[in-house]
């Protein structure tokens, strides 16, 4: 079991040390002029110099902050509004032109606005983030609704379920990988929109790092910035990967 | 268990037909349906595939409405699914997310038919061991073979006691030994309860075996070619199958299946 782990991990940093040599492969080769492309070691070294004196985990936090919060708000609203969509027919032909018309709109165009209605503050990212959040999850609760077979419910009924004990026996538990789905991708497309959002006058976040890094074309700090939300990223969707491996034991494959 | 003239009448089909619409037009899938069943009445239900069986059962079970004629049961239209018709589908409908224990005290749990936490095991117990699944009461059905899903399935149907059962060809994918196993204990089941069951099934001596009448169905549109009174009396045991009785019973009703047969072969190769 134990070795079993350690070479997953083995398995798993392959391609990060492969990404690595790449990486110093084309810095090296001159393709691109070097200066232009910072090594790996000097991105580390400025990483470190970030975390020790600049405050690198308040900007970390400051973003992981605001994509948790976005996603939560995102995906509570997302819930009960792709649920219906899924369940009546009528809501999903009433509403589905429009879902997919806003879902269609880049969150970036609607900065502007955001800034004429609710300002430059943290309202302002919060409801970037929504949109975002709010607009991948629907979809992906009322596909998942709309799919869930009828011969379950049907199973209940004869059996004696209320319509009350339909809905939480039955709808429930074939809800929540859905949920978790809609979470994951909702937080995928949260850290996309990340650094839109910070675009409006954040002053803490690490994509307020990246846009000041790149008004002065501190390309390492940039570096360290993209490095950052990719691995915060990747954690976060590990964590909302082992709770969906805790809750969905019974289902046939783990969810992708 | 025969239908005598003073057992009280549970469901009628009343000149009962469906169609669908499909993008093709209408397309009849039962057709002017007319038949009784009494209390205590076992009646299995036989045709070819395809040809509106599990059709006519879901319309009793209430989860289909008639497009024509009406369907009743206690004398009043059938309107919804209720736990007084236990059904055992054709899919089974083994809840994933339940182990099998949970599965079998589904019903047991619910407000129409909730028991003491004791006798809901004791129950459980009873149907996993009588099932062959006590070795797997805790585990989920995705660990479970095809057969096993299906006795999951009548564990689960049987648990809250239902006096009408509909069984929608309950024993298909069991080992012939199985299937037999469960063919005794649903008549055990049936002298001790007392129960009414509508079955289908693709198995000639299965519905001479369990049933007091036979349905025999056409070929789509469903309609009845012919009801046949099975003639021996209950309790049966499996030595009725040695009778001259059941040999000629069988060669009947397999000839009017094969007729319905060839002439739904006939029917799609001219469609095609
Ligand atoms: N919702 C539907 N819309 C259109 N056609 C349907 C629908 N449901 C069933 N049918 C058709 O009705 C016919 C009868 O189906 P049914 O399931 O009742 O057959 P069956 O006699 O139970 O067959 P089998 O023995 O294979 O289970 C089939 O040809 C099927 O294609
Ligand atoms: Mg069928």
């Amino acid at each position: 079991m134990k070795a079993d782990g350690v070479k997953r991990f083995l398995l798993g940093a392959i391609p990060w040390l492969g990404a690595i040599a790449l990486w110093y492969a084309v810095r090296l080769s001159g393709i691109v002029n070097p200066s232009l492309i910072p090594a790996p070691h000097a991105v580390a070294m400025k990483f470190f110099e970030l975390l020790m004196h600049e405050g690198l985990l308040v900007d970390v936090w400051a973003s992981t902050q605001r994509v948790t919060l976005g996603v939560l708000l995102g995906i509570a609203a997302a819930v009960p509004v792709g649920f219906l969509l899924g369940w009546y027919r009528p809501a999903r032909t009433l509403a589905d032109p429009m879902i997919n018309f806003f879902r269609a709109l880049p969150p970036i165009a609607l900065i502007p606005l955001v800034i004429v209605y609710f300002g430059v503050d943290e309202t302002a990212k919060l409801v970037v983030l929504f949109y975002a959040a709010f607009f991948s999850g629907v979809i992906v609760m009322y596909e998942g609704v709309s799919q869930i077979t009828p011969l379950y419910i049907r199973v209940a009924q004869t059996l004696g379920a209320s319509e009350l004990e339909i809905f939480r026996k039955v709808i429930i538990p074939l809800t929540v990988p859905h949920i978790l789905t809609a979470l994951r991708v909702a937080l995928g497309v949260a850290w996309a929109t990340l650094v839109a959002s910070e675009l409006i006058a954040a002053q803490r976040g690490l994509g307020a790092l990246i846009q000041n890094a790149s008004t002065y074309f501190l390309l390492d700090v940039i570096y360290v910035g993209i490095i950052c939300i990719g691995f915060v990223a990747l954690v976060m969707d590990m964590i909302l990967r082992m709770i969906s491996k805790r809750l969905l034991v019974w289902q046939e494959r783990a969810v992708a | 268990m025969t239908s005598e003239s003073n057992k009280r009448t549970r469901a009628q089909f009343e000149h009962v037909s469906l169609a669908f619409d499909t993008p093709k037009g209408k397309l009849q899938i039962v057709d002017d349906v007319n038949y009784s069943i009494n209390d205590g009445d076992f009646i299995a239900v036989i045709g070819p595939s395809g040809c509106g069986k599990t059709t006519m059962m879901n319309m009793l079970a209430g989860f289909q409405k008639p497009t024509g004629g009406r369907v009743l049961f206690d004398n009043a239209p059938v309107n919804g699914p209720g736990p007084e018709r236990g059904v055992i589908f054709q899919e089974y409908g083994v809840f994933p997310w339940l182990t099998v224990r949970q599965n079998i005290a589904f019903g047991l749990t619910l407000r129409a038919n909730r028991v003491a936490p004791s006798e809901r095991e004791a129950i459980c117990d009873h149907y996993l061991s009588l099932m062959g699944l006590s070795d797997f009461a805790n585990s989920f059905p995705k660990h479970l073979s095809g057969g096993m899903r299906q006795r999951l399935a009548i564990a689960r149907a049987y648990a809250v006691k239902p006096q009408f059962l509909l069984m929608d060809e309950p024993f298909g994918a069991l080992d012939a030994q199985t299937r037999a196993n469960m063919q005794n204990l649903l008549l055990q089941v049936l002298a001790a309860e007392g129960k009414t069951v509508m079955l289908i099934t693709h198995s000639v001596e299965e519905a001479i075996y369990l049933a007091s009448r036979i349905v025999v169905v056409t070929a789509r549109p469903a309609r009845i070619k012919e009801i046949i009174e099975v003639p021996f009396p209950y309790p049966r045991d499996e030595s009725i199958h040695e009778r001259p009785e059941f040999g000629q019973l069988r060669s009947y009703i397999r000839e009017l299946v094969m007729s319905e047969y060839r002439a739904q072969q006939a029917q799609t190769s001219f469609s095609e």
